[in-house]
């Protein structure tokens, strides 16, 4: 895969540093964490949201089995179309896993780290997934190695986790509440038995926190992940934002609750509601004066491949990994090469960032007092305007306002399906996608075509392809100093029409 | 004395893992258990491990072909809302935007 190559202004690349005064205006999730975190994961994907366009991760499907039912999810479903954890469409054994991780690394070079996520809990099938690491770590010692887990069986295993090089763990934490998670997880198996309601969650509970403990004891990243869930968690979740950061968990990932009727998981069945996207970018805020938040998780499957955001699992299924023919020591000189230069590029984008902003700011005479703006990006990767209107599969929203620029989440315009025309309700491509930009007011793109131009104009999101290659802050920041100019900011917000 | 695996097995291994006799084998298109090995868990535990962990309704029996854990009874899903999500099957997954 190619990646885009990034122009940086000179000026722009000398600057950054935080004697600027650009420097911790919105934009940096991450700004408040250590050096020693922030060097950590700066060229992990799923941590740290300027790496994201720009690094690979991939899971591996080791570890089918759970101990514990959540109600957001169902182990029967596996449609090839879909895309949400959980869902796999081959299970491979550690040494298959091996095989693949090695391909993958070889094939796409920027990949750097490699996670064990399920379909199941990695840490209930701690040969399976135990086995993997030990074996990547000896033969790929320079691909990140990470595990995501409900947390129930931690405290058995944060010592061998401490011993196999991972230092990354995520545990997802809906609730510190028992009565709370009663209302998530309907069983959890437990001291050989089959625990229910406020038992259930309270065990689980238990063991979460004290594994988070032991984790942050042991000098290993913890990342939070939590799924909000209208009526359920949605107020709960910023004591839960409390307590983990208080016991040193560096980052939390608020989702959004998957639940549709056709997964079959109990809350997809009963009709729970999944939040908007504005109720859970106002949740995230509330969340983030506790502490820092991600916001670019794409919630992917527990066997994804590629940049996040994309899947590319379909290319390296084992029949077609069992007959490449690889060179793995040339392949990790090439991966430390990319990384090298990734991380150069990384650091340019960063400081052009910092430039961007510290014009911006520079210029705030242009817009003070005005109303932020969210505004969608189809991009394809290295943090660009750089794709065409109908190539988006997802936008990445921003918004802009007096203060800078900061990034709000994704909108999936095919949500977790990626099947064909033949493979939805009749909704067009189109009308989804400009359902899925509600709240926008305009879309920044490389290219669009007259048909949808004319449509989102009526659906009043203002189409703009004038910014094609520039960084994404920049043409964020450009459009919103031309609606400022236009006279657009000085009244609220038209209302739009939803498709 | 033994229990039986059903076709609506997702062989996840949760259960193999757990039993306490090793009678539980890795099988397609499911997995199996083996009868000679299988003692129900008496002795060992007050419940029977692998209809404990197993995470899917109606796929754990006993000899006489009754599921262990009946339709509704891990999911809270109630069962007259099943069998419509059988017929829905697999393909058609619509969008909902926000709901």
């Amino acid at each position: 895969m190619d990646l885009p190559v990034i122009p940086i202004p000179p000026a722009a690349a000398a600057g950054g540093g935080c004697s600027s005064k650009g420097c911790g205006t919105g934009g940096d999730h991450l700004a408040g964490l250590p050096d020693a975190i922030r060097r950590k994961i700066q060229d992990h994907p799923c941590y740290s949201e300027d790496a994201h366009h720009y690094f690979a991760r991939m899971h591996v499907a080791v570890a089918p089995a759970c101990n514990i039912q959540c109600n957001y999810c169902n182990r029967k479903f596996d449609c090839s179309n879909e895309s949400r954890p959980g869902v796999v469409s081959e299970l491979l054994s550690p040494d298959q896993a091996v095989r693949k991780v090695l391909a993958v690394a070889a094939e796409i070079p920027q990949m750097t780290v490699l996670g064990i996520a399920g379909p199941g809990d990695p840490l209930a099938n701690p040969e399976r997934t135990f086995a993997t690491f030990r074996m990547l770590s000896g033969k790929a010692p320079d691909i990140k190695l990470c595990v995501s887990t409900n947390g129930l069986r931690l405290p058995e295993f944060a010592d061998e986790i401490a011993q196999h090089n991972i230092d990354h763990v995520t545990i997802t934490i809906n609730c510190v509440d028992p009565d709370v998670g009663a209302r998530i997880y309907p069983w959890v198996y437990w001291n050989h038995r089959r625990l229910r309601g406020r038992d259930a969650a309270a065990v689980l509970i238990e063991n979460q926190q004290k594994g988070l403990e032991m984790l942050i004891e042991r000098g290993i990243l913890v990342k939070v992940n939590s799924v909000m869930i209208p009526g359920i968690n949605d107020r709960h979740l910023q004591e839960v934002s409390k307590v983990v950061k208080a016991k040193g968990a560096f980052l939390h990932n608020v989702m959004p609750l998957i639940a549709e009727a056709e997964h079959g998981t109990y809350f997809g069945v009963m009709g729970q509601a999944s939040p908007t996207a504005e109720e859970l970018q106002a949740l995230q805020d509330e969340c983030a004066g506790d502490m820092a938040m991600m916001r670019h998780c794409r919630q992917c499957r527990a066997d994804a491949v590629g940049l996040l955001g994309e899947d590319r699992g379909a290319e390296f299924a084992m029949d077609k990994v069992d007959v490449m023919d690889i060179d793995y020591a040339a392949a990790m000189e090439k991966r430390a090469r990319v990384r090298e230069d990734l991380l150069g590029k990384l650091d340019a984008a960063r400081g052009a960032k910092q430039a961007v902003r510290a014009a911006h700011e520079d210029a705030q005479a242009e817009t003070a007092g005005l109303r932020p703006v969210l505004m969608a990006v189809a991009t394809s990767g290295g943090g660009l305007v750089n794709q065409h209107f109908g190539h988006a599969r997802e936008f990445l929203v921003y918004e802009a306002s007096p203060e800078g620029v900061r990034f709000i989440g994704h909108r999936k315009t095919d949500l977790y399906c990626s099947g064909d025309e033949t493979c939805g309700d009749g909704e067009s491509v189109l009308d989804r996608t400009i359902a899925a930009l509600a709240g926008c007011e305009a879309v920044l793109c490389s290219r669009i075509g007259f048909e949808p131009w004319g449509a989102l104009e009526a659906a009043g999101v203002a189409p703009n392809g004038e910014h094609a290659m520039e960084t994404i802050d920049e043409a964020v920041l450009a459009v919103y100093r031309e609606m400022a100019a236009a006279g657009k900011l000085a009244i609220p917000a038209p209302l739009q029409k939803r498709a | 004395m033994a229990l039986h695996i059903s076709e609506f097995c997702i062989a996840c291994d949760a259960c193999r893992q757990v039993c306490p006799n090793d009678a539980i084998a890795e099988d397609r298109p499911w997995y199996l258990i083996d009868a000679d090995k299988c003692t129900e868990c008496s002795g060992d535990h007050p419940e029977a491990q692998c209809a404990s962990i197993c995470p899917v309704e109606g796929a754990i029996c006993d000899e006489l072909g009754v599921p262990l854990n009946p339709p509704g009874s891990l999911t809270g899903i109630p069962p007259e809302l099943l069998p419509r999500l059988a017929a829905t099957g697999g393909g058609s997954v619509t969008t909902g935007g926000g709901a």
